[in-house]
């Protein structure tokens, strides 16, 4: 006997598996989504908190890099600064002004396909891709302290190239005497372009003699992974000597320059930020000591050491200049 | 129950909820990398939010008439202290944990720290003279010392412009409230001086 089994439900009404899989993702959204209507009434940081929850492509862990060697040149004897803290805690104004908008933001940004122009007084100049750029190289891991011109600091480390080594590949010329480093301009992915934050696109830059420095790297990655995006993915600068602000993330142009760059938070408060802005603990910011640091995790203070620890590698450059103009 | 003291009763609850919130932060492990800056931020935030909240009652009660509603200004008065004196123990004890020279150098040197410790001495003298026998003992004089929100306000606005690196939208927001409720007390004092003579004279 042929039984008819109407089936109860229409196949367009089963549930994905990978929506099924999901579902206390779903949950976890919609409570979070309710919570953060809520809070939206109170205090508005929350509530972007919770939606930066529900994206995170892009902020979360990154592919593992292979074959990173780890260099002589790491600070030793200090502990990492986790993972979700460096990821999660700082100022990357593309995204917006607060700690938090990197994490939160930084999902819009492709950082693939990418390139990067070189430009000025150099004999290779271009626009290479991300792949063709950072190919020829070895990537090392340099665990650096980073210390933030607001008075706070990590430990971070970093997976990246020897910026010497980048700079010997494009073969500036003698006229060369600084380079400049432009971060991508892409307002659609980068929201805080939309306003009026920053001058943008962000600008830093080295003298020639700082470029050059061993320690001075473009970084790809952090604990041996990509670069996340709200860290600056695909490629940021990273001299750990200066004050974080140096550090020009999401980089797009490399320019070699016969002046001094206008870097952008000169440009933005001249009479708080210069160019050099080396680690100085003996020349406060108009507004507060540069004399001590909170390292996060840490409770108590601890003091900030002059070029944040790495003088004996990087002091002999400012010989002869004036220490109060080195902030 | 009449409404005002419904109303004063929400609000009170209302009011703490972001002490609340920042209590669950903290027990979630949830205060940034950084909870020392964060804490400073919050309460900063919040304590002048309840200033302009505060200065709002008195037009308020003038537009509509409802003179209950002053019964709202010194419970909301007392929490932008609430909240300026959890902001300013953030600084004097997670911040410098007891570093009084360094505290000193700081009050002294840098204009915003001045600033904010203006207005947290400003916001202290108007707590303790918030009750009623203080009301009572100072008569006139009362109102002359409590005039001083005004000055606590600008000068907290000052405090926070200060400590800024960039002009965030929620500056702007306060900003713009604070200079409507104070403009309106101007141009009510005007409008009353305009008034007086030629009422004086029929």
């Amino acid at each position: 006997m042929l039984i008819r089994h109407a089936p109860d439900l229409r196949f367009s009404e089963i549930t994905p598996k990978s929506l099924y899989l999901r579902r206390r993702e779903f949950l976890q959204t919609a409570a979070g989504a309710a919570i953060g209507a809520a809070a939206v009434a109170v205090a508005s940081p929350f509530a972007a908190r919770v939606a930066a929850q529900q994206k995170g492509q892009g902020t979360a862990h990154g592919a593992k890099l292979a074959n990173v060697k780890k260099s002589p040149l790491s600070t030793t004897g200090e502990k990492l600064t986790p993972w979700d803290d460096i990821t999660s805690y700082n100022n990357f104004y593309e995204y917006g002004p607060y700690k938090e908008d990197p994490k939160e933001q930084a999902w819009r940004l492709k950082p693939r396909p990418w390139t990067i122009q070189v430009d000025g007084f150099v004999e290779k100049k271009g626009t290479f891709g991300f792949e063709e750029f950072t190919q020829p190289y070895a990537l090392e891991e340099r665990v650096y302290r980073m210390r933030c011109v607001e008075a706070w600091s990590m430990v971070i480390p970093w997976v990246g190239i020897p910026l010497k080594d980048i700079i010997a590949t494009y073969k500036p010329t003698s006229q060369a005497k600084y380079v400049e480093f432009v971060t991508a301009f892409n307002p659609a992915q980068m929201p805080g372009q939309s306003t009026r934050l920053l001058p943008w696109p962000y600008v830093e830059g080295l003298r020639m003699d700082e470029a050059m420095n061993p320690l001075a790297i473009l970084a790809v990655g952090l604990y041996e992974e990509t670069l996340p995006n709200q860290d600056g993915a695909p490629i940021r600068l990273v001299v750990p000597w200066k004050y974080g602000f140096k550090g020009v993330k999401s980089i797009a142009k490399i320019r070699f320059v016969d002046y001094q760059p206008k870097n952008t938070w000169q440009v933005m408060t001249p009479n708080e930020y210069g160019f050099f802005a080396n680690v100085n603990p003996a020349v406060d910011h108009p507004r507060w000591s540069q004399a001590s640091e909170r390292r996060i995790g840490n409770f108590l203070r601890t003091k900030t050491l002059p070029f944040n620890g790495y003088a004996d590698q990087v002091a002999s450059m400012y010989s002869g200049m004036d220490p109060k103009k080195l902030y | 129950m009449k409404p005002i003291v419904i109303l004063k009763r929400s609000l009170f609850i209302a009011a703490l909820i972001p002490a609340a919130m920042l209590a669950l932060c903290f027990y979630q492990d949830d205060l940034t990398a950084n909870p020392i800056e964060f804490i400073t931020h919050f309460t900063g935030d919040w304590a002048i939010r309840f200033l302009v909240i505060t200065l709002s009652i008195t037009p308020l009660r003038r537009i509509t008439g409802w003179n209950p509603i002053i019964q709202l200004r010194r419970m909301l008065g007392l929490f932008a202290f609430f909240y300026a004196t959890l902001h300013f123990l953030t600084w004097f004890v997670l911040d410098w944990f007891f570093d009084f020279r360094q505290m000193a150098s700081d009050i002294v040197m840098r204009p915003f720290i001045t600033l904010g410790m203006a207005t947290f001495l400003m916001l202290l003298a108007l707590a303790v003279t918030s009750t009623q026998k203080s009301i009572r003992r100072l008569g006139r004089r009362w109102t002359q010392l409590h005039r001083l929100i005004y000055v606590a306000t600008a000068t907290g606005l000052l405090h926070f412009w200060l400590a800024r690196k960039t002009v965030v939208d929620q500056f702007q927001v306060v900003l713009v409230l604070a200079i409507l409720l104070l403009g309106f007390r101007v141009w009510w004092t005007l409008r009353k001086r305009i008034n007086a003579p030629t009422s004086a004279v029929s």
